[in-house]
């Protein structure tokens, strides 16, 4: 038997949190460090299978499978394509910046905890995290979809303490308002996603309904669905497939979020820290879309085809209506969950254009937006951090005084609007073009949107940083090396992927061709074979 | 030699990286190394213009392909570069316009604490607009473009603690981006109409595309140039721009990147030839700004605004030349060159007079600056003269070949638009008069004490070198030019060439254009030489106050965009909570009750819970026997 | 005589109890209705077993006894402590439970 190392690779996280939370109180430090070795082991792990992975290869590679509830057909089924590969090395990726930016993020919970030393908040903190990061890692493995269903649902515990427990302290109106919103904001976080995840769990129990019922004996695996529908033993009822596919779609659309069920996010995001908001938005949320890619896609073709016009216009409106509503926003960190609710929209929308450019561009998106975000929010963390307000109002000419810091932020902006040379422009080309080449008149709707993250991002800029310099950032100090850590690697990737995204494109190529041939789509042919 | 190509982007970039980088260090040295960047790359540029010269014209095209950037399917996007004559017309505007300037901001930036970063953004600008002239496929062109416009919005908004400077930054690059949607859309056409978006595949195969897809290209690709070269209805920020030091104003808002538009129209020019509709529309724009431009130039007291009014007109005739199509294009470009010295060096000339005036820009402040500053007055008087086309001076050449091609054009179309062309060199006549007596002439207007004291005095040699230089160009390059139709047919192979026929003769149209100069002139000389200059300006009639808020577009936009999209988000914003929040809210709301009332049932009466029960047994009882009745 | 009678007299009896159990309040009383309603339960056991002919009836209705035995010690404890903490033995007081 071959070494897991797929398994290792999400175990190592989960045995990090294990071994972080037992920490004694006393040794806060020491945690810190565990989990920042924890998260280091995972990321050199994910670079090992990024370089094993041969993206000429199988479709799923690295793959391990072991019975586990053998009377329902579940299976411990793990497997890595292209996609769910730079997804996982996106993860590993960011929660190293995470946990350094977040360095001292559990310090007001630990204020509060002092006179209670059973309650160790440094640690939960950072152990939770990892959490997230195994489980995140073994949904984007995942090729069983049963196994997937347990870890996409698990993950809301940990993000749930991590948001309600962990608060944002820069709140406009006192502690105790900060605290109520904080628990509003964790319990609606909690509620939309378990009222997705029991939906798809009804669709999950459904399929394995059809799966036995037409197979003989059900089964939730990815490899064996996709076997038997070529071999043309599984053929789903139109209306069947349907169904499953809305139960399924309802779950990944909370979590992507889609217009209009994506209320919870802004809420979510500006009240939990800023490293776990970009835990949210970087990286949770792409399990959504990824799942869209993977399972609704690869279980049910036809009904997605189906869904297709519907799903291309609520996409439309997430991109319109999220960059709208992030001008209108007069919060930072609502601003820019406002902002990736649009690129979420982007993200969805080149799913379902059903182009290879459509579906690259996805993929790339949800890496590229990861990064762009995790830059920008963490920025604006630190800036938060440094004048305790959330309110864009409380700031002003930071440029002269922090000019690193601006300039940090600005090329985190710039990333957001997409600009060529930063990776988010390459994707979002990609997306468009993915769109446009099917559906021209959404395609031409979605490029609106480039003047309004232009204008949310600028007017943003020119409100913070420009300006006259207010007494209240007269003295704040400017980046400091942990800080900088944390954003100049993020701020290279970017120019990095922006300029050279071969390597990237080189692993997710072969995987869109195969997501391709499961809806049995093949790129519109150009109206002229123009000479070569 | 094609290796030298990436050379060109390189050396700038190069510098942009270092002084962004480099922090404190390189203060004190920041700024010379940037202007050796810019002057490396200008010395490999005219390498290549030897190399290049030393071939046959039809094999002086170069490629250079550096590697494969977006690669998906049928996608493919390369970083390669095309060198051309048009490109390489342009590498040499730009490095050689850029190594005056950055030469020139070394004295005009010497008390700014923050020089270095100002270099690094110019050699970031040098490195975008190089790309853009040397992409070889529209994608890369689209990186350049935008690239550019980043550059010109952190140069617009240097002085960001100023408001009104980061305000303008703000416009300049949304308005850029409304051009860039055009830009996008142009490519994604592109590739849905030829499968690629490289220059030579699409531009060779034209003939086989429809003509509907062909002008929507066409008008998407003027939108984008409408909003790079600000011409009307995206004309609004360049007027702004002018907040930025102006060193950027020459050299970003005058000389180079304004004209990116024209050289796309031109680079696209197989794909207009081939739809007249869309050229229609350009030359309509054209027209449109050269007079809306002139027109603002005449009301502005602010020197800059009013050099500023001028450029849009002057890229107006640019505009308007390359709709014409390919009896337009060569002298399209040959305007370009011409206006980016003139230009490039009436801004420079404002600059030094500004900087002897701490830094006042209105004119009516200003008055007979000749005695104080000789090699400004005569660089910037050289500089007038060839911008309003007097004979033997560069703009004469230039502006004299569009309006003849106007004229060209023939039927109703061409008497419109050579008569707008001519009517403009009128204006442009008035308005650089107006500029050169209020300034240089007359009485002098500025306070000579108190708090407000001016003492004007002529800038440094960093300074006046290349002011120079550029009136040298101004002065010589239009007969270089013309001599033997030597530019013309230098650019032959990528513009083609056509002659056109105007409905009369060119000495005829000369005339006419030498008697505009003068009407213009004349009249320029009865309201300002003869008549006192007042300090405060006066009301003016109604053209006058509405050219001195730039013909109302501010306000427009105002009320048709910027209004209605705040009441929108406003709108949204409250509609996001209310209904879409207020939904989800309302369902928990009505859950949360229904259990209230569901609660009440326990009321913990030991009876009523004994009477539920004996219901329900009696409810089961009364069911079974039912059951077995039937 | 007709068994049927004894069913009667046994609907008679735990109908008496199910209304002592709904219209009264003192504990005791209660207690003694639910008492009444089970050895209404036992009679009709005890008759069917006799109208069958078999032992099942009475074995159950042993049953009754031994669960109605064990109910009576647990309740009167419960009751008793009630009535200490709470002076009272109305059940209407015992509404603790009761959000």
């Amino acid at each position: 038997m071959s070494f897991p190392l797929l398994t290792v690779t999400a175990a190592v996280p989960a045995v990090g949190a294990i071994a972080t939370a037992a920490v004694p109180a006393a040794r806060r430090t020491a945690a810190k460090w565990l989990a920042l070795a924890a998260s280091l082991l995972t990321l050199v792990l994910a670079a090992v299978v990024l370089v094993r992975f041969d993206p000429g290869g199988d479709r799923y590679q690295l793959t391990e499978s072991h019975a586990w509830i053998s009377d329902f057909g579940v299976r411990y089924e793990l497997g890595v394509d292209g996609i769910g590969a730079v997804l996982m090395a996106l993860t590993a990726l960011l929660i190293p910046f995470v946990i350094l930016a977040g360095w001292h993020d559990p310090d007001a919970a630990e204020e509060r905890a002092a006179s209670d030393r059973r309650w160790r908040p440094t640690q939960g903190f950072f152990a939770l995290i990892l959490a997230v990061e195994a489980m995140v890692i073994i949904s984007f493995l995942a090729t069983d979809v049963f196994l997937f269903y347990i870890f996409f649902e698990a993950m809301l515990i940990p993000l749930y303490f991590l948001i309600g427990g962990f608060g944002d302290r820069a709140h406009s109106q006192g502690e105790e308002e900060g605290s109520r919103q904080r628990s509003y904001a964790a319990v609606k976080f909690l509620l939309y996603n378990l009222a997705g995840g029991l939906i798809m769990l009804a669709a999950v129990i459904g399929l394995y309904a059809v799966t036995a019922d037409q197979l003989g004996e059900g089964t939730f695996s990815l490899q064996a669905i996709a076997d038997a529908r070529a071999a043309g033993e599984l053929d789903m009822a139109t209306n069947t497939e349907r169904l499953l596919f809305l139960g399924f779609f309802f779950a990944f659309a909370i979590k992507a979020p889609l217009w209009p069920l994506h209320t919870w996010l802004p809420n979510a995001m500006g009240e939990s820290t800023a490293p776990v908001a970009v835990l949210i938005t970087a990286v949770v949320d792409k399990v959504g879309t990824f799942a869209m890619l993977r399972f609704c896609l690869g279980l049910f073709p036809g009904a997605s085809e189906w869904a297709t016009p519907v799903v291309i216009v609520l996409a439309l409106v997430s991109i319109i209506y999220g960059a709208l509503l992030a001008v209108g926003q007069r919060d930072i960190k609502r601003l820019i969950a406002y902002a990736s609710i649009s690129h979420f929209g982007f993200i969805v929308l080149g799913v379902f254009a059903m182009t290879s450019q459509g579906h690259s561009g996805a993929t790339l998106y949800m890496v590229n937006h990861g990064i762009s975000t995790a830059v920008l929010m963490l920025v604006a963390g630190f800036l938060i951090s440094r004048r305790g307000s959330r309110l864009i109002a409380d700031y002003g000419g930071v440029q002269k005084v922090a000019p690193v810091l601006a300039g940090t932020f600005l090329v985190g902006g710039l990333a957001t609007l997409s600009l060529p040379g930063l990776a988010p422009f390459v994707s979002e080309f990609l997306v468009l073009v993915g769109t446009f080449s099917r559906y021209p008149a959404a395609g031409v709707v979605a490029t609106v949107a480039i003047v309004l993250a232009a204008l949310y991002v600028l007017v943003l800029y020119q409100r913070t940083m420009t300006g006259e310099v207010k007494d209240s950032v007269k003295h704040m100090p400017d980046l400091r090396p942990r800080e900088l850590a944390v954003v100049t690697p993020l701020i290279a990737l970017l120019i990095l992927l922006g300029v050279f995204p071969k390597p990237l494109t080189e692993i997710v190529n072969p995987a869109v061709e195969h997501t391709l041939s499961d809806v049995e789509k093949h790129d519109p042919a150009p109206d002229v074979e123009a000479a070569k | 030699m094609e290796a030298l190509i990436g050379l060109l982007v390189g050396a700038p970039l190069l510098g942009a990286a270092v002084l962004l980088c480099g922090g404190r260090r390189l203060d004190r040295t920041g700024h010379w190394l940037g202007t050796a960047l810019a002057a490396a790359s200008f010395v490999i540029g005219l390498i290549l213009f030897i190399d290049m010269l030393g071939r046959e014209a039809e094999q002086r095209a170069m490629h250079q392909h550096l590697f494969s950037w977006i690669p998906v399917a049928d996608f493919r996007a390369d970083v390669a570069f095309q060198l051309d004559q048009l490109s390489m017309t342009f590498v040499l505007l730009i490095t050689g316009v850029g190594t005056l300037i950055h030469l020139y901001s070394v004295g005009y930036m010497e008390h700014d604490e923050r020089r270095r970063r100002f270099f690094g953004y110019l050699n970031l600008f040098l490195a975008a607009m190089l790309l853009l002239v040397l992409a070889d496929n529209y994608l890369l062109l689209y990186f350049g473009w935008e690239g550019v416009g980043l550059a010109s919005y952190l140069l617009i908004g240097f002085w960001q603690h100023k408001t009104s400077a980061a305000t303008a930054s703000k416009k300049a690059f949304l308005v850029n981006r409304v051009g860039d949607i055009g830009l996008a859309i142009a490519v994604m056409l592109m590739f849905t109409t030829f499968g690629t978006f490289t220059f030579g595949p699409v531009l060779e195969s034209t003939g086989a595309a429809g003509e509907g897809k062909l002008t929507a290209i066409g008008l998407m690709l003027l939108l984008a140039a409408c909003g790079k070269s600000a011409q009307v209805p995206l004309q609004s920020w360049l007027g702004d721009a002018m907040e930025g030091p102006t060193p950027v104003s020459a050299l970003i808002h005058a000389a180079t990147m304004v004209t990116a538009g024209i050289y796309l129209v031109v680079r696209s020019g197989a794909i207009f030839n081939a739809s007249p509709d869309a050229q229609l529309v350009v030359v309509t724009v054209g027209a449109v700004t050269l007079l809306y431009g002139a027109i603002v130039g005449c009301a502005k007291d602010d020197i800059k605004k009013a050099l500023a009014g001028s450029t849009m007109s002057q890229i107006g005739y640019m505009m308007l030349a390359a709709g014409l199509g390919p009896i337009g294009y060569a002298f399209a470009i040959m305007h370009l060159v011409t206006h980016g010295f003139f230009k490039a060096g009436l801004f420079l000339g404002a600059g030094s007079v500004m900087h002897g005036m701490n830094d006042d820009v209105d004119m009516r402040k200003y008055g007979g600056l000749r005695k104080y500053m000789p090699v400004t007055f005569v660089t910037f008087g050289l500089g007038y003269l060839a911008i309003i086309g007097f004979p033997g001076l560069s703009g004469f050449f230039s502006k004299d070949m569009i309006i003849e091609a106007a004229f060209a054009k023939g039927g109703a179309q061409g008497w419109i638009l050579g008569s707008c062309a001519l009517l403009g060199a009128a204006i442009t006549a008035y308005y650089m008069t107006r500029v050169m007596i209020l300034t240089f002439f007359g009485p002098e207007r500025w306070s000579k004490e108190g708090p407000d004291a001016r003492h004007p005095h002529e800038s440094p040699k960093s300074m006046t070198i290349p002011m120079i230089v550029l009136a040298v160009g101004s002065v010589g390059a239009g007969f270089v030019f013309d001599l033997n139709e030597s530019f013309v047919h230098w650019l032959e192979p990528v513009t083609a060439l056509e002659h056109g026929h105007p409905p009369m003769s060119a000495m005829t149209i000369t005339a006419g254009t030498v008697v505009a100069l003068l009407i213009g002139v004349g009249t320029a000389w009865a309201q300002y030489g003869r008549r006192p200059v007042p300090v405060q300006a006066p009301r003016g009639s109604l053209l006058t106050r509405a050219a001195r808020r730039d013909l109302l577009q501010d306000d427009f936009n105002h009320v048709v965009l910027v209004k209605p999209g705040e009441y929108l988000t406003r709108g949204l914003v409250y509609l996001d909570h209310k209904v879409v929040d207020g939904f989800v809210n309302g369902t928990a709301a009505s859950f949360g009750g229904l259990s209230g009332r569901m609660r009440r049932v326990q009321n913990g009466f030991v009876r009523s819970y004994a009477v539920s029960m004996f219901g329900g047994a009696v409810l089961l009882l009364a069911a079974t026997l039912l059951m077995r009745a039937v | 005589m007709n068994p049927v009678n004894y069913l009667y007299l046994a609907a008679l009896l735990f109908a008496i109890g199910a209304s002592g159990v709904l219209v009264r309040r003192n504990a005791i009383v209660l207690f003694m209705s639910v008492e009444l309603m089970l050895n209404a339960c036992n009679l009709a056991l005890v008759t069917f077993s006799r109208m069958h002919g078999n032992l099942d009836g009475q074995i159950v209705a042993f049953f009754t006894m031994v669960v109605a035995a064990a109910e009576v010690v647990v309740g009167l404890a419960i009751i008793v402590s009630f009535f200490r903490s709470r002076h009272s033995a109305s059940v209407d007081d015992a509404s603790l439970m009761k959000l």
